[in-house]
């Protein structure tokens, strides 16, 4: 199969990017998105040429470290996929494809495709966790848990951090990936104790760092790659108003 | 046992040497705690554990990650399961039988009062993942739910669907979390170090580059920490994160670290078969298939032959013509042998012809038995996740036809050599996780490495590296402008120096796919003398070609090729200990299997006279033969005997 690419290239944070056309040809089917983006960079190299920045890593769809803007779309047209588990296959013979980093304000570029996520780390550390600390604590099996309610938490825990939402999100909002966490924790007894406080804690530094509002679109819900769904929000809503009455939190807490 | 090589057990029966060890080791108060900065390197289970448990008790830690997040450490990855000896299936489980089992599993090359304490502990992992909110699966009840694994005969695995290191990392990146918060823990990601730093004999400090800007960075403490991972990857192609390297563990060997056991590597038997030149990494399908998948392949060459043309599918087979060889050799165990064993019947069978896709290097992993005894909704509910990467793969759907599988590069059992207490032979350089040699033998079982970097990191390190440091608390602030760090950051840009100024004409990806070959030929499933001496000789001509005509641009800032050809430069010599290792161990054990020694019916053949020890390496410098120390097993515990899962 042959491909234009169209590829947004940037040098480094500061500098302006613009798009370059690249021509692959010779790409197998059976190829993953980013193997074709290998073979791009392979050549690139052999002509002395800056190859093509992007992040991966386990390349089967867990780490979240992919993060192309395809066509369009955040990991492009796959459903419940990441980038890294796009096949080649799923593409025209000859088509034209553009891909461009996430865009958000708080996800900066740092070079061509690759963005700095680092805001969603500093959500997590406002309060992502149970704050327990290492030993110390009862038998795994001292606390029930009901099966759908493990299970329900399983699904919102299955995050991967990956920002689709935030890049398809015209608000560029996180909401769905703090009520991931929050719901997970929420859910389970372990995590229950500070739930009104971790949502207040994070949609604070969420504000802070510069995602923008949820109106509701569920754009966010349509690219997951884990097929996390809005419901989540509700209950992150739920635990962040009742919080605010019933526990306000404040920064210094 | 060799004077260099102390192992530090410590003396009484092997169920109270650990509790007498934390009885006398020595502590040390919050306010000298907070004095003592530890760089830890690494931030998968072991790391993150770690990191986050001494900023806990009061250390200043510095962890540092390749990735962009501490989150993405190839842990990550980890699908089926993590052991524990809880016995809440009541079906026979204690802490012993999951030491025996992990004895016996590595092939009786593993230390045994590290394996105790390994089962001792992993009791207390599960407890601490539930209070921090790791969703594991659990009953109607709302109790645990428990699955099985290779090489045991109770169910004592929990899992967290199809993502149990995903789980796992994120209650340890949580716990991590709340430490950078506080402000125990100062978190460096895009980092890679380049190199460990000594003053006066002691670990004090590391080098690293920055992958964002290029900067080359010094950073020192008290004590270093390495949990970077393991270094499958020198295989260039297997189931390893494309960051995972063996660079971290290599750079500290040429400090004076000792490396054991290299050629312990793990083949793991189901996972996607190569599909062509282009591929980048293997993809595993997780050991927990084997509860409810059964291998086969067909019985007669015809059929195989028709199945490879497209003119037969494998549904259409009818059961006895179908040869499940692993329910057939190995009837006590099924297909739940051991995972060295599963991916040597697998070559058996495809060396004997009967492999069932083009190449010939695949065998069916069939569920169609479990969907009709327990209902595809059963099915999909236990590994929903796992069908559906297959498909999304191969594009073919596994509730309709097997899976084809084939054995790949997982996991390395060997790595840097550590004592009891985690230290290497470097004072102050303690190793944890999967970059260390200790507990898994020749063959590690399956849902034991997740068990093992979380009880190095959240239950062994905080008390060993305590007891190390308790004698270091008058010692200030290590500076980084000592003439030790001028050097050491010295010989770091002169290496990159001279790798950027080759200028020649093959990638390092080229070279890397190359190394993998000859070690995959060579060093791989089935070992022989003339082979390793082929690999040693071909692997010493390749190093010869990358020096002179690699291709690296020169760019300010980020530079992943770069990246890439420091670490294929280690592999490259990484590779070459591992043959060494390989020709020098005379025997079959666990994931090592010389061709020259195995039993009539092809089973392992080890020798106890002669290796019954750890072999570890010491560096003597650039092109110099390394020189072999032996760490002598002793077995108290229990007997030593050939292993049977017949
Ligand atoms: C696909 C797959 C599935 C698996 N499933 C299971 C399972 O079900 N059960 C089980 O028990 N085990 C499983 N394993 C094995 C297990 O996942 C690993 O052995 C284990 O997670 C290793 O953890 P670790 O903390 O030692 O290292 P890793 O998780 O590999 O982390 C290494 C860390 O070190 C960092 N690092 C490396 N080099 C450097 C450097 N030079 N400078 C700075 N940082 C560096 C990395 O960035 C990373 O943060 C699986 C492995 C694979 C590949
Ligand atoms: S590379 Fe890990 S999710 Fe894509």
């Amino acid at each position: 199969m042959n491909f234009t690419l169209k590829i947004w290239r940037q040098a480094n944070r500061t500098a302006k990017g613009h798009f370059v056309d690249y021509q692959v040809s010779d790409i197998e089917p059976d190829m993953s998105f980013l193997e074709m983006l290998d073979v791009l960079n392979e050549h690139l190299v052999l002509k002395g040429e800056d190859p093509v920045f992007f992040d991966h890593d386990c390349r089967e769809g867990i780490c979240g470290a992919c993060s192309l803007f395809i066509n369009g779309r955040p990991h492009g047209k796959g459903e419940g996929t990441t980038t890294c588990q796009l096949y080649m296959r799923r593409f025209k013979d000859g088509e034209t494809i553009v891909v461009e980093p996430f865009r958000a304000k708080a996800f900066p570029v740092i070079k061509d495709l690759t963005v700095d996520r680092s805001a969603f780390d500093q959500i997590i550390q406002a309060g992502g966790y149970v704050s327990c600390h290492t030993g110390g604590v009862p038998d795994g099996n001292a606390i029930l848990v009901p099966k759908e309610d493990a299970d329900m938490a399983m699904d919102a825990a299955s995050c991967i951090g990956c920002g689709a939402c935030v890049a398809a999100c015209k608000n560029a909002s996180a909401m769905l990936f703090v009520a991931a966490k929050v719901s997970q924790l929420a859910l389970l007894p372990q995590g229950k104790v500070e739930a009104q406080r971790r949502a207040q804690a994070m949609v604070a530094k969420m504000d802070e760092l510069g995602f923008g509002n949820c109106t509701n679109t569920y754009a966010c819900q349509a690219v997951c790659p884990k097929r996390i769904s809005v419901s989540h929000i509700a209950r992150l809503n739920r635990q962040f108003l009742t919080g605010k009455i019933v526990r306000p939190w404040k920064k210094e807490d | 046992m060799e004077e260099k090589l102390q192992s530090k057990i410590p003396s009484g029966p092997i169920s109270e040497k650990w509790t007498n060890y934390k009885d006398t080791q020595r502590l040390i108060n919050p306010a000298n705690k907070r004095r003592l900065d530890v760089i830890v390197v690494g931030t998968g289970l072991a790391g993150a554990s770690a990191a986050a448990t001494l900023g806990e008790l009061g250390f200043n830690v510095k962890v540092f990650c390749i990735q962009d997040s501490p989150r993405r450490a190839h842990s990550i990855a980890a699908q089926g399961g993590i052991n524990a000896a809880k016995n809440y299936q009541n079906d026979g489980d204690s802490v012993r039988r999951l030491f025996e089992d992990t004895v016996k599993g590595g092939d009786y090359r593993a230390r045994e009062a590290n394996v105790y304490r390994l089962a001792e502990i992993s009791n207390n992992i599960i407890d601490q993942c539930v209070a921090q909110g790791v969703p594991f699966a659990r009953d109607y009840a709302g109790m645990l739910a428990n699955r099985s694994f290779g090489g045991a005969q109770v169910s004592r695995t929990f899992y967290a669907k199809g993502q149990t290191g995903q789980q796992l990392l994120l209650g340890a990146y949580g716990a991590l979390s709340k430490e950078i918060h506080k402000g125990t823990v100062k978190l460096f990601t895009r980092r890679e170090m380049l190199d460990l730093v000594l003053v006066e004999g002691r670990a004090r400090g590391i080098i690293a580059r920055n992958l964002e800007t290029g900067d080359i960075e010094r950073h020192a403490a008290h004590a270093v920490v390495l949990a970077t991972g393991g270094y499958g990857n020198v295989f260039f192609l297997s189931t390893n994160a494309m960051a995972s390297n063996g660079s971290a563990a290599w750079r500290c060997y040429k400090k004076g670290a000792f490396f054991a056991n290299p050629c312990f590597t793990q083949i793991h038997p189901t996972c996607i078969p190569v599909h062509g030149d282009f591929q980048s990494k293997l993809t595993l399908m997780s050991e927990s298939l084997r509860n409810d998948g059964r291998i086969w392949v067909p019985k007669r060459k015809e059929d195989v032959e028709r199945i490879r043309k497209g003119e037969l599918r494998p549904i259409d087979i009818p059961e006895a013509d179908r040869d499940y060889y692993l329910e057939r050799r190995y009837p006590a165990f099924g297909n739940l042998v051991p995972r060295d064993v599963a991916s040597r019947a697998a070559k058996e069978r495809c060396d004997a012809g009967f492999g069932v896709n083009g190449a010939g290097l695949a065998v069916y992993l069939d569920f169609a038995e479990a969907i009709n005894r327990l209902g595809a909704k059963v099915v999909e509910a236990r590994y929903g996740n796992l069908f559906e990467m297959y498909q999304n793969i191969v594009a073919e759907n596994p509730y309709e036809t097997p899976m084809m599988i084939y054995p790949a590069v997982h996991y390395t059992m060997g790595g840097l050599w550590v004592d009891y207490e985690l230290q290497s032979t470097v004072p102050g350089l303690f190793v944890a996780g999967e970059a260390n040699f200790s507990d898994h033998g020749a063959n590690r079982l399956g849902a034991s490495a997740l068990m093992q970097g979380l009880a190095d990191g959240y239950f062994i390190l905080p008390y060993t590296l305590q007891n190390y440091l308790s004698d270091q608390i008058r010692e200030p602030r290590i500076s980084i402008e000592s003439a030790e760090f001028e050097a050491a950051e010295c010989k770091v840009r002169d290496e990159i120096e001279a790798l950027l100024s080759v200028k020649g004409k093959e990638t390092v990806d080229s070279f890397h796919r190359r190394l993998g070959h000859v070690m995959w030929e060579y060093v791989g499933m089935a070992r022989e003398k003339s082979g390793l001496l082929k690999a040693i000789d071909l692997i010493a001509d390749l190093r010869k070609e990358f020096h002179q005509n690699v291709l690296i641009p020169n760019a300010f800032g980020v530079n992943v090729e770069l990246e890439k050809a420091l670490r294929v430069s280690d592999f490259m010599e990484l590779g070459e200990l591992i043959a060494r290792d390989a020709l020098q161990r005379e025997e079959s054990c666990g994931g090592h299997f010389r061709v020259e020694h195995q039993t009539a019916d092809g089973e392992a053949l080890r020798d106890d006279e002669h290796f019954n020890f750890v072999a570890a390496y010491e560096w003597q410098g650039e092109n110099e033969t390394p020189c072999l120390y032996k760490e002598t097993l002793d077995f108290e515990s229990v007997e030593l005997k050939q292993r049977n899962y017949k």
